[in-house]
C-alpha cells in the first residue's frame, strides 16, 4: 500500500466513525482537513455529506468514496477519533498508529450498560417533569413511562435494527402507561407524564446538528439532519395521537 | 464560569425572594436532567460533571429571564446563548468537541410543553389551537437556533481578536 492510499484511507474511516455516531458536519471537515495537512498533502479535497465522503488527493488521478449508511448516536467515539487527531497533530502518533487506533476504537469504545442508561432515562424523565412544573404525586408514573418507554426504545433499535417505528411504539407504550396511571388515580396529569417520559427520546443531536451544518454552510447534511429530526418527531408524536383518539 | 453562575443565581434569587428552596430543587433537576441525557448519548465520562453545570447554566438563565418577563422566546434565546458560550469555554478547557456539552443541555429547552399540545389538538380535532401550537414551537426552535448563531458569532470573533494581538 502507497502512502496515498494509507492517508485517503485513514481519512475516510476517521470521518466514517465521527459522521455515523452523530457529529456536526463543521467539525468532521475541520478534523478531516487537518488530518491530511498533517500528513503531508498541501491541497486535499474533502466532500462530505450526512450519507457519504468523497475524497481525492489532486496529484491522483482517482478519488476514494466511502458510503455511511447506519447512523446511531455515541458522542464517546467522536470525542476519540478527536483524540487521537490531536495526537497525531502533535508527531505523538504515526500514521499506522492511527488507523490502527481507528479500527480499534470503532469494534471496542464502551457503551455504559443498557442499566445505568435506563436508570439515566428514568432520572430524565422524572426531573423535567418536575422542571415543567408538573406535581411530586406523579413521579412514580412518571418514571414507569419514561423506563418502560426507553426500554422498549432500546430493545427495538437494538434487535430489529428499525429507526421510526421503535420511536413510534415506545411514545404510544408511554401514552398507555400515562392512560393508565390516571384512570386507576395512581397519577394525575396526563399531560405532564407523557411529556415526561417521552423527553429520553427527543432527537436531540440531529436538531442541533440541523442548526449547526445550516448556519456553517453545509445545507445538504443540514436538510438531511433536519429531515431526521423531523421524522422521529412525527413518530413520536403519531404515537401520542393513536392513544389520545382510541382511548 | 464560577462568576457567570453566582451572577445568574444572584439576580434569580433576587426576583424569587422567599422561594429559595424551588431554586435549588430546579438547579438540581436541571444538574440531573443534562447528566442523564449525557448518559444516554454517551459521552465521555469526563466530561459529565462539566455538562451538567452547563445545563444548569442555561436553564437558570431561562427562569431568570422568564422571571423579568422577557417572554418565551427571549428566555430560549438567553439560554442557548449562555450554553453555546460556556460549552466552546468547556470544549477549549476540556480540549473535547463542543457538541459534548450542548447536546445534553439543551434538551431542558425543548419545547416538549408545546409539541404534546399540538399533537394532542390535532387528535382531538381542534385543528386551529394545534396549528398555533405549531407555530409556537417553531418559533421557539428558532430562537435556540438564533441563541447558538450568536454564541458562535460571538465566539468566533473574540478568537480572532485574541489572535490577532
Amino acid at each position: 500500500m502507497t502512502k496515498n492510499d494509507l492517508i485517503i484511507e485513514t481519512i475516510l474511516m476517521a470521518g466514517k466513525i465521527m459522521i455515523e455516531n452523530g457529529a456536526d458536519m463543521a467539525r468532521v471537515d475541520d478534523t478531516l482537513t487537518r488530518i491530511a495537512r498533517n500528513a503531508g498533502i498541501d491541497n486535499p479535497k474533502i466532500f462530505e455529506t450526512t450519507t457519504g465522503i468523497l475524497m481525492s488527493i489532486p496529484e491522483q488521478s482517482s478519488a476514494q468514496v466511502e458510503p455511511i449508511q447506519k447512523r446511531t448516536i455515541d458522542l464517546e467515539k467522536v470525542s476519540l477519533v478527536n483524540q487521537n487527531s490531536r495526537a497525531f497533530q502533535d508527531g505523538q502518533i504515526s500514521l499506522e498508529e492511527f488507523r490502527n487506533n481507528l479500527v480499534k476504537l470503532n469494534i471496542s469504545t464502551p457503551f455504559f450498560s443498557f442499566w445505568l442508561q435506563l436508570i439515566a432515562a428514568v432520572v430524565v424523565s422524572v426531573t423535567l417533569m418536575i422542571m415543567y412544573g408538573g406535581s411530586w404525586h406523579d413521579m412514580i408514573a412518571t418514571a414507569f413511562a419514561g423506563g418502560f418507554g426507553y426500554s422498549c426504545y432500546y430493545l427495538i433499535n437494538n434487535r430489529l435494527n428499525i429507526r421510526f417505528v421503535s420511536e413510534f411504539l415506545a411514545s404510544f407504550l408511554i401514552g398507555v402507561i400515562a392512560v393508565l396511571f390516571v384512570r386507576l388515580q395512581w397519577g394525575t396529569q396526563i399531560g405532564m407524564i407523557t411529556i415526561g417520559g417521552v423527553m429520553p427520546l427527543v432527537p436531540g443531536v440531529p436538531i442541533t446538528n440541523a442548526v449547526r451544518d445550516v448556519f456553517a454552510g453545509h445545507f445538504l447534511s443540514g436538510m438531511a439532519r433536519a429531515m431526521e429530526a423531523l421524522l422521529s418527531a412525527c413518530a413520536i408524536g403519531m404515537g401520542i395521537a393513536f392513544v389520545f383518539r382510541f382511548l | 464560569m464560577l462568576v457567570q453562575l453566582a451572577w445568574a443565581l444572584l439576580l434569580f434569587s433576587a426576583f424569587y425572594e422567599g422561594r429559595k428552596r424551588m431554586i435549588i430543587i430546579q438547579i438540581i433537576c436541571s444538574y440531573l436532567a443534562t447528566i442523564g441525557f449525557g448518559i444516554i448519548v454517551n459521552i465521555p465520562h469526563k466530561a459529565l460533571n462539566s455538562c451538567g453545570w452547563v445545563g444548569v447554566l442555561g436553564w437558570v438563565m431561562y427562569l431568570v429571564v422568564k422571571a423579568a418577563d422577557g417572554g418565551t422566546m427571549l428566555a430560549n434565546a438567553v439560554a442557548a446563548l449562555a450554553i453555546g458560550l460556556s460549552s466552546i469555554f468547556m470544549a477549549r478547557r476540556l480540549k473535547m468537541p463542543m457538541i459534548l456539552f450542548n447536546i445534553p443541555s439543551l434538551v431542558p429547552l425543548v419545547p416538549g410543553g408545546q409539541a404534546y399540545k399540538a399533537v394532542r389538538n390535532f387528535a382531538i380535532g381542534n385543528d386551529l389551537a394545534a396549528i398555533s401550537n405549531l407555530v409556537q414551537v417553531a418559533m421557539i426552535a428558532g430562537a435556540i437556533a438564533m441563541g447558538f448563531f450568536v454564541s458562535e458569532l460571538v465566539a468566533r470573533t473574540y478568537f480572532r481578536i485574541i489572535i490577532k494581538h
